[in-house]
């Protein structure tokens, strides 16, 4: 495996991609393959199961570093196998097939997402080598320094004030375009930042902030027209908390197309008869808003600002790219990088695990609508 | 991921395929003319920026420094040099034309990979029942939201030495590996929604073609490739899509597990940022240069995309 | 969602599998492949896997990681492209902008290049200890010895084990000024730091404007030219002992004579009187390019004093400014604090280290000839830098400010002092120094300050 990376490695760049695609799609199909031909009879099947047997094991070799695990793993995919298939006879379904099915993706979470966030976990209550557990010190370093304490505090107003922004604004933006001439075209004008990268609409942004002395003409879009209205020029990067606020004005800029569209497709499917029924008791257009439309949307509402608040909450190119985080202007995820940059593992770890403590209450939320929804079917 | 929420299933009954002519006559009261104006202001405030970055990248350095870019509507003063300057290294710190080549052999397996193994998987939450499918299920829906910085480190260590709790398991990526572990990390952190987003459409599926396949004699093998895969292509075509921007634009990733020589473009951007504040003239250039490519995907196939979320958010 | 149990099926519709033969037939064939997988398993075993792919320890392409980039990368590669051919050695320059944070995550990756070029000895120091960095071999070591001055072996050396090379060399600490207003002002160069402090409210009170000017905007690194403002006080007033303390963290930024130095440095560039010439307030000053933004003040006028390093030469002479005694703008060096022996004898300064992070033969002799007198001569005719190698023919120097820069580096009667930023550790040097010192300029205290940093050392 690593030898097949090697040598994709050494073709021109853009021929790297096309050769992997190639293998992977080659491997996907094998995996479909021995899906459809594993259980039929028949000399085909019988060649079929043979070359797999050979296949299987190479492959596990391939992947694994040493004989005794390649061997300790062979023995337990055959007991694995061998168990299945005794399950199978039960008639409990063909689970050698799902198995083939789900085990590449399986691996690949467990290796890579499962056993990775474990770690994280006790790296958060280790060292920077990773090896002595030192108790809760790094928390300790982090609850004690006021500039982490900023940090907790920004990452705070940030999902706090950015969701709220940009789903209240992609609602009312929904509201106002709803069946007006070239609401298409309007969507697309809000709804296009949502293709442009965090760095890209940072500098984007940075362009519009810059701020020039008071006595030379401004040259960002917003101290210029600050200037036409009297009021003098202003870094809104160069300081706290204004730092902050201005990058989540760079957030909502690109979140509230997502709002919209979303919040668009939900208004357009409150009935008719509601509305009229709230117009003829004499409900003005604002109570109609309130009472019928915003009820009914609840549901997407919810989904539109728990999305919005976890990736609030992740943010880091939009600081990286701005300020990286001087100023007092830097976040957990942000943090948790310099602090990695610096060789300090437990330090970063321990940021990791808070901003993913942040997060569980949406996870709790989100699973609970997946949860409901499913019962529903 | 923003999708997610596209294709969430609580979406689905307020999304009714025609709206009553009557409806109309009440929204018309709501959308008054402040509402337009309004709608029109916060529009054109949505523009300006980008529209900003696209002057300023063909203003020369001295008319950047001194005036406003919408002052080159009435002054003039454009010029190409920008762009000829971006892709010429000596002149900028980095080489955007490597950037992009970079970034396009990073994004189109970053977007490919996650798809293949998440149609699989999808498949078999949807249309393979077994004990603890929905706990299983609801556990990957969870992953999708751990943050990339929960795993950074621990991931970094099992590509470059194979190490799971301190023991060589997996054999390692070699030094030279390119742009493999990019690609296992893209991967990886994708496949929780991608799988989330996929089984909703593909369960949707009616029953009816599966049991005529099956009485045809298909197994799952030709079941997936014959019924699924081509009736999921509205789907994954918009996730497909999706991925591709979040690739294209992702950092985070790129900064931690790629080498010095395969930085993507957006990497070389904060790169250009954080040593040039004063060339902002080669700035917005190499900006533009590094969104153009996502917006024209995301404006090509815009139509076909939302077409597929839809499609998606009315059947769970 | 289908909940029956599917029908099993055969090969053809006409002949449906019975269920039960099928299970016990797979059931034989899921036997056959789990022995068949365990025992090919042990076979191929012979041939085995091995650890990962090393990159080959006998290629003859070398790759060098750099923050250097534009114009001076590809100086570099034309100083060494000659040798490299006869040689029959590739050596491929990766420019990396963010290269300092970018190294740690490269080496838990496995994805180091051959060589790096460090601007921070701190850094190398750092890598050194995690056995990141491999030891020079004898042959670099002994070049090390034969080219360089005692001082400058330091910052490649780490606990008594020599890993990198010094190849470049910045003189800092430079004021400078243009010669000829100074004349037709009548304005004279100061010897003494209270002659500095003096000259400023001269030129103050005769052009009612900001002398100074100073730009401490550098992305990620924004603040550094601060950090030099200090060093260069502190040796200055405290000397090169205390300098050497402070550098080690065993004299606190708390310590008076540390604060000293910010409250002396703060005379100047927190004095709205003072700066920030062509900017504004003393704030403007973060938001300031170090650069570009500074040299354009020097042309339009509006700027007559600024602190910066040897290379300011290249802004000043990309603004169209002439660099020399007699041109538009010189530079003199920052005074010492008065009469007390060699204290105004010291100057500081930086410069790049190159060390490997492999075995090599290949960069192990391409590190032999960065250290070589051959490759310095032939890197500083193609002008911009200088180097600290003493086989430096001084007049290789493309620029008269290069030209006393390497005469001030070779004088043995000029204590040198390292960059102290560079030499401690990055937490501090590239991190809590720089943003406490636009959170200085900003207003922010000055006791709260230090505290943060003294508490941002990282825990040994």
């Amino acid at each position: 495996m690593p030898e097949l990376f090697d040598w994709i490695a050494t073709l021109p760049v853009l021929l790297q991609g096309v050769v992997i695609i190639a293998v992977f799609v080659a491997v996907v199909g094998l995996i479909v393959l021995a899906v459809e031909y594993l259980p039929r009879p028949g000399r085909g099947g019988t060649i079929f199961r043979i070359s797999l047997a050979v296949l299987v094991p190479v492959i596990i070799l391939a992947l694994l570093h040493t004989y005794d695990i390649a061997i300790a793993a062979g023995a337990l995919v055959g007991l694995g196998l061998f168990l299945l298939d005794r399950r199978a006879r039960r008639g409990a379904g063909s689970l050698l097939q799902l198995w083939a099915f789900l085990a590449p993706a399986g691996a690949l979470l467990i290796l890579g997402l499962v056993i990775p966030f474990i770690r994280t976990v006790l790296f958060a209550f280790q060292d920077d080598s990773g090896t002595e557990f030192v108790g809760f010190e790094n928390f300790a370093w982090i609850f004690s320094n006021p500039d982490n304490l900023i940090t907790v505090g920004n990452t705070l107003i940030w999902v706090l004030v950015a969701p709220a922004a940009s789903t209240i604004l992609g609602l009312i933006y929904a509201v106002f375009i709803d069946n007006s001439r070239g609401e298409k075209i309007y969507k697309l004008l809000v709804f296009l930042p949502m293709a442009i990268s965090f760095v890209g609409a940072s500098i984007i942004w940075r362009l519009v902030y810059q701020a020039r002395p008071a006595d030379e003409a401004q040259v960002g879009l917003m101290n210029a027209v600050l200037g036409m209205v009297g009021l003098g020029p202003v870094d809104p990067l160069s300081s706290a908390p204004a730092n902050t606020f201005a990058m989540i004005v760079v957030f909502v800029w690109i979140q509230v197309g997502f709002a919209m569209v979303v919040l668009s497709a939900a208004i357009k499917g409150v009935p008719a008869e509601q509305h009229e029924a709230a117009a003829l008791d004499g409900a003005s257009a604002f109570r109609r808003f309130t009472q019928v439309t915003i009820p009914w949307i609840r549901p997407t509402l919810i989904v539109v600002l728990s999305t919005a608040s976890i990736a609030s909450l992740k943010v880091f190119d939009i600081v990286i790219a701005m300020t990286n985080g001087r100023n007092s202007s830097g976040v957990l995820a942000q943090q948790m990088y310099e602090r990695f940059t610096l060789g300090e593992n437990g330090r970063a770890a321990a940021f990791a695990l808070l901003l993913c403590i942040l997060v569980i209450p949406l996870i709790v939320i989100n699973v609970r609508n997946l949860r409901r929804s499913r019962e529903g079917q | 991921m923003t999708a997610s929420t596209v294709l969430d299933p609580n979406t689905r009954p307020n999304l009714p395929p025609e709206k009553p002519r009557t409806l109309d006559r009440v929204r018309e009261k709501l959308s008054s003319k402040t509402a337009t104006i309004a709608a029109l202001l916060i529009a054109i405030l949505w523009t300006l920026p980008t529209l900003g970055l696209l002057v300023s990248s063909f203003r020369t350095p001295d008319a950047v420094a001194t005036s406003g870019w919408w002052t080159a509507f009435t002054d003039g003063g454009l010029t190409l040099d920008n762009y000829e300057a971006i892709f010429d290294p000596t002149r900028v710190y980095v080489n955007i034309g490597e950037g992009l080549l970079n970034s396009l052999a990073i994004t189109i397996p970053g977007a490919i990979l996650p798809l293949g193994l998440a149609l699989l998987a999808a498949y078999a939450f949807a249309w393979i029942p077994f004990r603890g499918r929905n706990w299983i299920f609801i556990g990957i829906f969870a992953l999708q939201i751990v943050p990339i910085q929960m795993v950074m480190v621990p991931l970094l260590r099992l590509f470059s030495s194979g190490e799971i709790f301190g023991t060589v398991v997996v054999r390692p990526l070699g030094g030279d590996s390119g742009f493999a572990s990019i690609w296992l990390a893209h991967t990886i952190l994708a496949l929780p929604l991608t799988i989330f987003l996929l089984h909703n459409f593909i369960a949707s599926l009616p029953n009816d073609l599966f049991e005529a396949a099956r009485i045809d004699g298909a197994g799952h093998g030709q079941i997936f490739l014959r019924i699924v895969l081509p009736l999921a292509m509205p789907a994954i075509a918009s996730i497909a899509i999706f991925q591709f921007l979040w690739v294209w634009n992702d950092l985070l990733i790129a900064l931690v597990f790629s080498s010095s020589d395969q930085n993507p473009i957006t990497v070389m951007l904060t790169n250009m940022v954080g040593t040039q504040g004063q060339n902002t003239f080669l700035l917005s250039a190499a900006a533009f240069i590094s969104i153009i490519i996502p917006l024209l995907v995301f404006l090509g196939l815009q139509r076909y995309f939302v077409r597929g979320l839809l499609a998606g958010a009315t059947k769970g | 969602m289908p909940k029956a149990v599917f029908p099993r099926i055969g090969l053809h519709r006409e002949s449906p599998y019975p269920s039960r033969r099928s299970s016990r037939a797979r059931s034989r064939v899921v036997l056959s492949i789990a022995v068949a997988g365990v025992s090919i398993g042990a076979l191929t075993a012979c041939g085995g896997p091995g650890g990962g792919g090393p990159s080959a320890e006998n290629s003859n392409t070398v790759t060098i990681a750099t923050n250097i980039g534009g114009e001076e990368a590809a100086q570099l590669e034309k100083s060494w492209a000659a040798w490299a051919k006869d040689n029959n050695i590739t050596i491929k320059l990766n420019t990396d902008k963010g290269f300092e944070q970018r190294i740690q995550s490269q080496v838990q990756a496995n994805k180091t290049p051959d060589l790096a070029i460090f601007s921070q000895p701190g850094l190398l120091a750092d890598l050194a200890k995690k056995k990141a960095l491999q030891p020079a071999n004898d042959e670099v070591q002994a070049a090390l010895k034969k080219n360089y001055p005692a001082d400058w072996q330091r910052y490649g050396t780490v606990d008594g084990t020599v890993y990198g090379v010094p190849i470049l060399a910045t003189v800092k600490g430079f004021i400078w000024y243009s010669p000829s207003l100074f004349a037709e002002r009548g304005w004279n160069v100061p010897d003494t730091w209270q002659g500095l402090l003096d000259l400023t409210a001269k030129i103050r009170a005769d052009t009612s404007a900001p002398p100074w000017c100073a730009g401490f905007s550098a992305g990620a690194a924004s603040g550094w030219p601060g950090t030099d403002w200090i060093e260069d006080v502190v040796l200055r007033q405290s000397g090169p002992e205390v300098y050497d303390d402070w550098v080690e963290n065993k004299i606190p930024f708390s310590d008076p004579r540390i604060q000293s130095a910010f409250e002396e440095t703060g005379k100047i560039l927190l004095n709205p009187d003072y700066v920030n010439a062509g900017f504004g307030s003393p704030t403007s000053i973060n938001a300031t390019g170090y650069g570009d933004e500074i040299a354009a003040a020097f042309k339009s006028g509006k700027c007559v004093l600024t602190h910066q390093a040897s290379f300011f030469d290249t802004f000043a002479q990309s603004a169209g400014l002439s660099v020399g005694p007699d041109a538009d703008l010189w530079a003199f060096p920052t005074p010492g604090f008065g009469t007390d022996g060699g204290k105004n004898n010291a100057v500081t300064g930086a410069g790049d280290t190159v060390a490997a992070f492999n075995t090599k033969a290949a960069s192990a002799k391409v590190l032999a000839y960065l250290a070589s007198p051959e490759w310095a001569n032939s890197r500083v005719k193609l002008g911009g830098v200088i180097s600290p190698n003493t086989g430096l023919d001084p007049d290789a120097a493309s620029s008269p400010i290069l030209k006393e820069s390497i005469s001030v580096l070779q004088n043995p009667d000029i204590t040198f002092r390292f960059d102290a930023s560079d030499l401690m550790p990055a937490a501090v040097g590239t991190t809590s120094f720089l943003t406490g010192i636009t959170d200085w300029i900003d207003g922010g205290s000055l006791p709260d300050i230090t505290r943060k940093i003294d508490a941002s050392w990282p825990v040994k």
